[in-house]
């Protein structure tokens, strides 16, 4: 403790938490949490979802209020009741979902966030100071643009501008990579560096050990709302932090090679070709077979055609040429109602817009996979028991223990809603899965049950499709794995035969064809 | 020719009752409040600026306290939704036919009474009885202008568009939601209460229950028409003024059509303006518009 207090008052030391503690509803998110920010680091905070980084930050940037501890900065103790008291000390951050306004421009957007923006302003002024600084940063944007229209990588550039023309040396993120693609990865932690190389201070919280050790100067493990210990990044090594951060043994992920041939053709689609919506790329005559008892992956950077692949194999998104197949029948026109009468299972990412209705209990929401079978007396009453026998099965049979019954959706964790859905789309018949990034912003312990769940399905003969980001995802669970570009298949491989680079080259539409 | 003439400068007089609410409604609606309530807040005004114009001979003390009786109102208005969190849409209602019944209580007196108008003026010499309008239609079309500037070239206007748009973030750009809605509240109560008023002691003279005939919902409808644009306000304003003058006109020449039916005019006007032009256009709308904010923690 002498020591904490040590470092405090320490020159070094810009940002010094002290037995910060903050209780849900139910939950103790921050458990006497001490962190020390110094001055001139990148510090990655690390922890699974769910482990109290985000409260953590929120509480220093005055959007909680602990209800015990003490921040002080530079030294000296504050009072940080709102974010604009934060502000005022110089810290700024970047949150999850982009504190951006979509329908104004990255000028107004800026401007928003300015202290020291005029009672009355011209948008041309504005624009040149804009212009000026995104030139110092190295953060190309323009100014007029409006925020909707920006990719993600553009608008987290925006809310780094914001932060830095308002004065910000001491900057959060909040799982600032959880949205990007790798190469955006690579170039946010060399704006991270140059901005270190600047005299900024920096604290970013992720859940993947790879980001903080190649990027952070320093890490603090966080886990169950406890800080499990700060460590320098060049002495720590992933399985000390996986210690950390787990306390135990990960279930490793196996898959069984190739133990037997592939059955029939489930899925197909011949040809196939989209409108382009918005700006989203058109499908492109693209061929694909999955097969029963094989999973097949679908690599790329997103928004190369992954979510209209999905959504034309859903039934959601019209054919203009070409033809889909579904158990050997023509299945072009059916609609999203037929093909999972037939027997087609979806696992999105983010369930709670797609999969989930928030507001309805996990069992409620278990009972809209099929209404018709769990109503009696002519489908005019629901028959509950029915419900929740098959509620615990469905969890029993892969692996999980089950939810709690009368809970509400919308509180459940990103890791148990994708569960729940998880649950309620493989229990009743089907033949092909769809995964469309099902694992996104999951830790690491339910994106390994949702990949375990998947597996299961293929050792049942069913055919898997995994659209996906996450390589190693992809090389860990595929039989084959299929490289989307701009809405055309470029590439087909296996991954016991394929070469990441090469992968990444066909990825980013650099590379040729290559391998069968 | 001559009717033509009288025709235009009827619907400047009566664009100007239609331009104060909607303006009002444009700037609380940009802060993400719908008020449905200004239909009543109109009433109000009309009822109010007729009794005060009545008792103290004075047209322009009317429109002044009409003016501040509907700020108080609106505040009303305010406090239920951001501070009480009620239904916008319930709360608007409820303020409607507050205003409504509380109108009809105040003017009731003054049924068939005649009120001291404001003074009426030419800004050019023409024939007798056209282009004549009181003070309040030059400064109706002036705020127009002015309520653009507001919102898009100034600090507070940004301020109060990132409320109606989100007002999480606004907070946590150091604005106060509530303090941003409060005034908006507060200035749209004050613009409808003086649109209705402009009807009471600038056009007419008199005091009618419901007299505004609605006035207050097609100003709703002109804030989706005019995309939450003070300066398309105007064209619809006067697209609006147009119809309801060429009612009266159609009236007063005696043409074989029911009265009834011309009074629709302005209405299914209405109608087929938003049937063209209300389709929704992406990120046109203040995205969190009729919302309850209920804070951060």
């Amino acid at each position: 403790m002498d020591e904490d207090r040590l470092t405090c008052e320490s020159d070094k030391t810009v940002v010094c938490l002290r037995g910060i503690t903050k209780r849900f509803p139910g939950v103790l998110a921050n458990d006497h949490v001490d962190f020390q920010l110094q001055s001139g680091e990148i510090h990655a905070l690390l922890g699974e979802n769910g482990a109290g980084k985000s409260t953590l930050v929120k509480i220093l940037y005055g959007f909680y209020h602990a209800d015990a501890g003490e921040i002080l900065v530079h030294g000296r103790p504050v009072h940080i009741r709102s974010p604009r008291d934060a502000r005022a000390l110089g810290l700024g951050m970047v949150f999850q979902g982009f504190t951006l306004i979509p329908a104004m421009t990255v000028a107004e957007n800026v401007a928003l966030f300015q202290a020291e923006l005029p009672r009355f302003f011209s948008p041309r002024e504005l624009e040149q100071s804009i212009r000026a600084a995104s030139d110092q940063y190295g953060l190309a944007l323009d100014p007029k643009a409006p925020v909707w229209q920006l990719s993600i990588g553009e608008q987290q550039r925006v809310e780094l501008l914001k932060l830095l023309l308002a004065g910000a040396r001491i900057l959060i993120f909040d799982e600032p990579t959880k949205v990007l693609v790798p190469h955006e990865v690579e170039a946010l932690f060399r704006v991270f560096e140059s901005l270190r190389a600047q005299g900024f201070s920096i604290i970013f919280i992720t859940h993947k050990l790879r980001e903080a050790l190649s990027c952070a100067d320093r890490i603090t493990v966080m886990r169950q709302g406890r800080v499990v210990g700060t460590l320098l990044a060049r002495a720590a090594t992933e399985e000390s932090l996986l210690h950390m951060m787990f306390g135990e043994k990960l279930p490793e992920i196996t898959r069984s090679p190739g133990s037997r041939a592939p059955g029939e053709v489930v899925l197909e689609l011949r040809d196939v070709c989209t409108r382009p919506v918005g700006t989203a790329p058109a499908l492109d005559h693209v061929n694909l077979k999955v097969r029963a008892g094989e999973i097949v992956g679908i690599a790329g950077v997103s928004g190369n055609g992954q979510r209209e692949l999905g959504d034309v194999v859903l039934g959601l998104l019209r054919i203009v040429r070409g033809k889909k197949f579904f158990l050997g029948q023509d299945a072009t026109s059916w609609s999203p109602r037929q093909l999972v009468r037939r027997g087609i299972a979806f696992v999105p990412e983010d369930p709670l817009s797609m999969a989930v209705v928030p507001g309805f209990s996990t069992l409620e929401n278990f009972a809209l996979m099929d209404l018709q079978a769990f109503s009696k007396f002519l489908g005019t009453v629901m028959n509950w028991g029915k419900v929740r026998t098959f509620f615990r099965e469905g969890f029993t049979k892969l692996g999980l223990s089950p939810l709690p019954e009368p809970v509400r959706a919308s509180t459940l964790s990103g890791g148990n809603l994708q569960r729940l859905t998880l649950v309620r789309e493989l229990s009743r018949p089907y033949h092909l899965v769809v995964g469309l990034y099902p694992t996104r912003g999951l830790d690491v312990r339910s994106a390994n049950a949702v990949r375990q769940a998947f597996l299961v399905a293929r050792e049942q003969g069913k055919g898997v499709l995994l659209i996906s980001e996450d390589l190693q995802e992809l090389f860990s669970l595929c039989d084959r794995v299929l490289v989307i570009f701009r809405g055309r298949i470029v590439g087909e491989f296996r991954p016991e035969e394929a070469d990441l680079t090469e992968v990444g080259r066909l990825m980013t539409g650099a590379g040729v064809l290559h391998g069968s | 020719m001559n009717w033509f003439l009288s025709w235009i400068s009827g619907t400047i007089l009566y664009a100007a009752p239609l331009l104060f609410p909607t303006l009002g409604e444009v700037i609380e609606q940009r802060a993400g409040l719908v008020n449905l309530g200004l239909e009543g807040l109109m009433l109000l005004g009309a009822s109010v600026s007729f009794a005060v114009s009545f008792a103290t001979q004075n047209a322009w003390v009317g429109v002044l306290v009409a003016g501040c009786v509907g700020l108080l109102a609106n505040l009303i208005y305010a406090w239920l939704v951001v501070h009480r969190q009620a239904h916008q849409l319930a709360a608007g209602l409820a303020l409607m036919f507050f205003g409504i019944g509380l109108s009809a209580l105040i003017g009731k007196a003054y049924v068939g009474q005649m009120a001291p108008v404001l003074p009426k003026f030419q800004p050019f010499p023409s024939q007798a009885l056209l282009f004549r309008y009181d003070l309040l239609v030059y400064v109706a079309f002036l705020l127009a202008p002015l309520c653009w500037f507001l919102l898009f070239r100034t600090r507070f206007g940004l301020k109060l568009r990132a409320v109606g748009e989100s007002p999480a973030i606004a907070y946590a750009a150091g604005v106060s939601p509530a303090l941003v809605r409060y005034i908006a509240a507060a200035t749209a109560g004050i613009l409808a209460a003086i649109g209705g008023a402009h009807l009471a002691v600038g056009i007419t003279g008199t005091w009618s229950e419901g007299m505004t005939a609605g006035r207050g919902f097609i100003a709703i409808a002109l804030v989706i028409f005019s995309r939450w644009d003070p300066l398309r306000a105007i064209i619809g304003a006067l697209l609006f003024g147009s119809a309801v003058v060429l009612q009266l006109q159609l009236q007063a020449q005696g043409l074989g059509i029911s009265p009834f039916l011309l009074d629709m005019l302005p209405y299914v006007l209405t109608v087929l303006v938003l049937l063209i032009w209300g389709r929704g256009v992406r990120y046109v709308a203040p995205a969190s518009l009729g919302r309850v904010y209920f804070g951060t923690e």
